[in-house]
């Protein structure tokens, strides 16, 4: 199975030259694709296009949030092909503020998916016929699935008694956000316990 | 068209404009909280577009500071139809990226509620769409058995609904021996019911005037619109997760594929009848290999809890035990996407792991998502009460849509 994945690889690389950077059978035997994000759409129409693959079908579009890394964000596409019963996994990284090319051109389906990402990562894509907003609040700013986005989020809404209308405020927690901290203090602990510090200093 | 200014209109009464009307989200026909704008030409669709995310929860952003295991009742809460068969990507997602291999006994008790997960989701959505389309009876009928199939979740897992029961490693606790001869009592009974329901509906003239004929599939437009599952079985392609990529021991099962023919909303409902009939199947044979495996319900281990006779006696068992329920397991550093046949077609889950205890990133692939985005194409050219129809033979639940 990885082999014929890895073969599968080969010619995608081969023939998409200016597209792939890399290509790799993961543990999990999945085909994974690194692409450069301006050459998107025609490697996603060859690949629905070639007779060999079919890759036709768009299972999902995604993005990972790495807020250390220079170029942020990798977008994540996943097909998967009815005809050859094969999936693959494309990658591209961008970074904040990088215009990624629509495929709604090519696959309809990613209409609504782009709009997720855009909706909840803030990636902007060129050639969308309408990118609005999808999940969140008419009116909503912010995007929410940022590593750096909280998970309160900024407003909170009520329902008003004296206005007699939905009433939007500024978020105000009655205690505390919860979030335990239950890693072991033996491994990866990124802080200094208490009375760990007096001994540094006794050295 | 909206207001326009066109010259060649003579009389005042010829400057008519199309009607833009709100289709939910308070409409009992939209199936919990959807808003379609819809653009009318008289009776004719010319536009529509779906308000989603009146049910958003932001269960992907929450996920990311829960760890795998206190995330796994976010599952049950994506399509409350069916919960288990989503709670089953998530198990098969961790168990693929820690590499761990499920007892035959979980493996066969998952099986046998993924399907009675199908049944209810099916009976459920076979029978509000006929209501949707003007008859009363089906769900009155269908919505009594599903209350039986809710009493076996709840006598396996203690809820009827979120039951948090598929846990990575196997299920949460074994079947007790009466439960497995009252489910396999009640797949004697079901056919007949069923049938009941297919003499109500399959040949009724209302029920056909309704559905056939209407929003129809083609093969390239199952395709173009990313559609799984029945969409796509419907529209003539025998396409089937759990026979092409078959996933927990759906390979050892004997069961056939309805496909239909014409991939209309009636061609639709006969493949969801056909498939409860192969889901009885598939319980009646899980239930005779039940009957020959037994052992343990859980691969013990890091992911699992200790059984409840070790954590008395075991100091190491105790210690583990509070460690999986506070800390919880680590997953190793990679990144997976599984896929299982849910009821409403291919329910996927991308997950990344960063090798804590806690998913980085975990992306929810809802097959609702994609059949909603395509009503704008599928019911142009429609009337308005097909709409009705089509949001009934999409098999639309919010909970998975909105997340």
């Amino acid at each position: 199975m990885s082999a014929e994945l890895l073969e599968l690889g080969e010619v995608i690389a081969i023939k998409q030259e200016a597209a792939v950077v890399s290509f790799d059978v993961n543990k999990m035997g999945e085909l994974v694709l690194t692409v450069h994000a301006n050459k998107i759409p025609e490697l996603v129409d060859f690949l629905r296009g070639n007779s060999a693959m079919k890759f036709s079908t768009l299972i999902d579009i995604t993005a990972v949030d790495y807020p250390t890394r220079a170029t942020r964000f990798e977008i994540v596409y996943h097909f998967l092909s009815m005809y050859t019963n094969q999936r693959i996994r494309l990658k591209a990284a961008i970074a904040d503020g990088d215009l990624v090319p629509s495929i709604t051109d090519i696959h309809p389906s990613a209409n609504w998916y782009e709009r997720e990402v855009f909706d909840m990562y803030g990636i902007m894509f060129t050639g969308h016929p309408d990118l609005r907003r999808l999940l969140t609040d008419y009116g909503f700013r912010g995007y929410p699935l940022r590593k750096d986005f909280p998970t309160t989020g900024y407003n909170e809404l009520r329902y008003d008694e004296v206005e007699k209308r939905v009433v939007y405020e500024p978020v105000s927690l009655v205690q505390e956000y919860r979030q335990f901290d239950f890693m072991s203090p033996w491994e990866g602990a990124e802080y200094i316990l208490p009375g760990d510090d007096k001994a540094e200093g006794a050295k | 068209m909206m207001d326009g200014n066109f010259n060649d209109a003579q009389t005042g009464e010829q400057r008519i404009r199309n009607f833009n009307i709100n289709f939910g989200p308070q409409h009992p026909a939209a199936h919990g909280v959807l808003r379609l704008v819809l653009e009318l030409d008289g009776e004719i669709v010319e536009r529509c577009d779906p308000h989603v995310g009146l049910l958003h929860r932001g269960t992907e952003k929450l996920m990311e500071s829960r760890t795998y295991l206190q995330n796994l009742p976010y599952f049950d809460r994506l399509d409350y139809v069916a919960p288990m068969n989503q709670e089953h990507a998530w198990c098969l997602a961790i168990e693929k990226l820690t590499g761990v291999e499920v007892p035959r006994r979980a493996s066969l008790i998952r099986v046998l509620f993924c399907e009675i997960g199908r049944i209810l989701n099916h009976l459920m959505n076979v029978t509000t769409q006929a209501m949707d389309v003007g008859a009363l009876t089906p769900p009155l009928w269908g919505f009594e058995e599903r209350e039986k199939l809710m009493i076996f979740y709840e006598r396996a897992s203690g809820a009827r609904l979120h039951a948090a029961y598929f846990r990575p490693g196997g299920v949460h606790q074994d079947l007790p021996q009466d439960l497995i001869d009252d489910i396999m009592q009640w797949t004697m009974e079901f056919p007949e019911i069923l049938g009941d329901i297919d003499g109500l509906l399959t040949e009724n003239r209302i029920f056909k005037q309704r559905n056939v004929d209407i929003a129809v599939v083609t093969e390239q437009e199952a395709l173009d619109w990313g559609f799984s599952g029945v969409m796509v079985r419907g529209s003539g392609m025998a396409w089937d997760l759990r026979r092409a990529q078959p996933y927990e021991c759906y390979n050892e099962f004997e069961f056939d594929i309805p496909v239909g023919k014409n991939g209309d909303c009636y061609d639709r409902y006969l493949c969801r009848m056909q498939e409860m009939r192969e889901s009885i199947k598939i319980i009646q044979q899980c239930i005779k290999k039940l009957d020959e495996s037994t052992g343990d319900v859980l691969a013990r281990g890091k992911l699992t809890p200790p059984s409840r006779g070790d954590m008395k006696t075991s100091m190491e068992a105790l210690i583990h035990h509070f460690k999986l329920y506070t800390e919880g397991f680590k997953v190793p550093e990679g990144e997976v996407y599984v896929a299982v046949e849910a009821p409403k077609g291919e329910f996927g889950v991308y997950l990344v792991s960063d090798g804590s205890n806690k998913p980085y990133k975990s992306k929810i692939r809802a097959p609702g998502y994609p059949h909603l985005a395509a009503m704008d194409h599928i019911s142009k050219g429609h009337q308005l009460a097909d709409v009705a129809a089509i949001i009934g033979t999409l098999d639309i639940v919010f909970g998975e849509i909105d997340r």
